[in-house]
């Protein structure tokens, strides 16, 4: 389905405009981080990548193949990760019959992925009472075991502390490994750095800045990236 | 003060010998207000789920009635459904006027409005918590409404137990629609009520006794059911 191409996208609410005019085209391959202080737009821009808000105008297009899969090849995890009342096995399986896996087929890939995020030993617990990093690493084991062509992630670290947000970390490289692109966003400088491909840089809704992560860290070619990367911007 | 002890000792013995009057009317009750309340349960929670996640034209609407019809007098909804039922009316060649059938109708309509409009409270509160990670994973609105009646499970067993305690509790509408026939319809409420008017105190304490306690049983219940799921599953 990739390469993703914005156009002119454009999101406002009341009036006030959150994303203004992006233009890009994101390939397949390297983590693509989105990175930016907070209140940027970062979490608006994702969610209308993923088309669960509509453009105020401007277009999300998917101009590659058409992904063969019901749950249309992409995944999200949120922030905060959305825990069903029942256990992290079937939490997985959830997502997994949406998709219109069959039954015993579900269960099986639900017992691989978890244990391939490290929950094997909970999988028969209530996922809501487990920790905010077993919670997230879930969030995470019931996207990937979707098989999504691009998973998205908002800031899956940002309420976990370091321990736990340095497990998420590899259990994303993993998941970038078995083949999936990454688009995260994030306003955490070293995760960028660690996580990072390339980044495409937001402030107050307008993408300022798209460049390899290398280049990006050694020498930021917008004056607000600059400010950024000092630590004076949020 | 004398005659008042008296009642009550003789309302006790009533209960402790497990005077078969009393209990006849006893078990009338629930076997009424336990149907209307699974009738109610039954179309009440889908509507409830409905209105939860549709946005349909004229869902506000919907719901302020609701809102509205929480409040229906009893012997309001009493008189309609006699109307109904009545020889005359268009219901009537079925017969069922004094049948605890018209009894369990009645108290149907009368807690249908309260389970629909405490259930969408309890599963729009969960909506908004789940909605975009199940739009994420591509669930229609049907399977977002199942989902969330699973999900809320404990909080409806309250909401359920509420519509119990309402149905039977209320004397105004099966006063009507029953007629209070010794043995055939005669519960608990109605029961009181022509006892005290005939001065038989004992009979009509026992089963004042007996209401009040599962009122606050069916209560009891409801929070430590809702308390043992929350600390169960979060
Ligand atoms: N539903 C909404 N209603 C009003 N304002 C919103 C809404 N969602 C986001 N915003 C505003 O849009 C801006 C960008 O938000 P967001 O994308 O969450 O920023 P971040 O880059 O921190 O993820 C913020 O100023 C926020 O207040
Ligand atoms: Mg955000």
């Amino acid at each position: 389905m990739l390469p993703l191409e914005l156009r002119d996208l454009c999101f406002a609410i009341n009036g006030n405009t959150i994303i203004d005019r992006i233009s890009v085209q994101i390939e397949d391959g390297p983590r693509t981080i989105i990175l930016g202080p907070n209140g940027a737009g970062k979490s608006v821009l994702m969610r209308l990548c993923h088309g669960l808000l509509k453009p105020t105008s401007g277009t999300v297009a998917w101009t590659g193949r058409r992904p063969n899969r019901r749950s249309g090849g992409q995944a999200m995890v949120f922030q905060r990760p959305v825990m069903l009342r029942r256990s992290a096995l079937r939490n997985v399986m959830y997502g997994l019959k949406l998709a219109g896996v069959s039954r015993t087929e579900c269960e099986l890939r639900a017992h691989d992925v978890l244990d391939a995020v490290g929950l094997s030993h909970v999988a028969h617990h209530p996922a809501r009472v487990l920790s905010g990093g077993e919670q997230q690493r879930l969030a995470l084991a019931r996207a990937w075991a979707l098989g999504p062509e691009v998973l998205f992630l908002d800031e899956p670290t940002a309420n976990l502390d370091p321990g736990a947000a340095r497990e998420i970390e590899s259990i994303i490289g993993a998941i970038h490994a078995s083949g999936a692109k990454i688009i995260m966003t994030t306003h955490n400088l070293g995760q960028a750095r660690r996580l990072g491909d390339e980044i495409l840089f937001i402030n107050q809704g307008r993408l300022t800045e798209r460049s390899s992560a290398d280049r990006f860290f050694r020498e930021p070619a917008s004056a607000e990236a600059t400010a950024f990367l000092r630590g004076e911007l949020p | 003060m004398e005659e008042l002890r008296q009642a009550c000792l003789q309302a006790l013995a009533l209960i402790g010998r497990l005077d078969s009057q009393l209990f006849e009317i006893v078990v009338l009750s629930l076997q009424v207000s336990l149907t209307a309340v699974t009738v109610a349960a039954v179309i009440g929670l889908p509507i409830g789920a409905a209105l939860a996640v549709e946005c349909f034209r004229g869902r506000q609407a919907v719901i302020v009635l609701f809102n509205a019809l929480m409040g229906l007098p009893p012997v309001v909804v009493g008189l309609l459904v006699y109307l109904l039922l009545s020889r005359a009316g268009p219901l009537g060649p079925l017969g069922i006027l004094f049948t605890p059938t018209a009894m369990i109708i009645a108290q149907a309509i009368l807690i249908i409005p309260i389970i629909g409009a405490l259930s969408r409270q309890t599963m729009e509160d969960a909506w908004r918590e789940y909605e975009e990670q199940l739009r994420s994973l591509g669930a229609k609105r049907l399977t977002a409404a199942s989902t969330l009646l699973w999900d809320t499970r404990f909080s409806l067993v309250t909401v359920v137990l509420a519509g119990f305690g309402r149905a039977v509790a209320e004397v105004g509408a099966v006063i009507i629609v029953g007629g209070n026939i010794d043995g055939v319809t005669r519960v608990m409420t109605t029961a009181i009520a022509l006892e005290t008017s005939k001065g038989d105190l004992p009979l009509a304490l026992g089963l004042g006794i007996i209401l009040v306690s599962l009122v606050i049983a069916l209560n009891a219940a409801a929070s430590l059911i809702r308390e043992a799921a929350l600390r169960r599953y979060g």
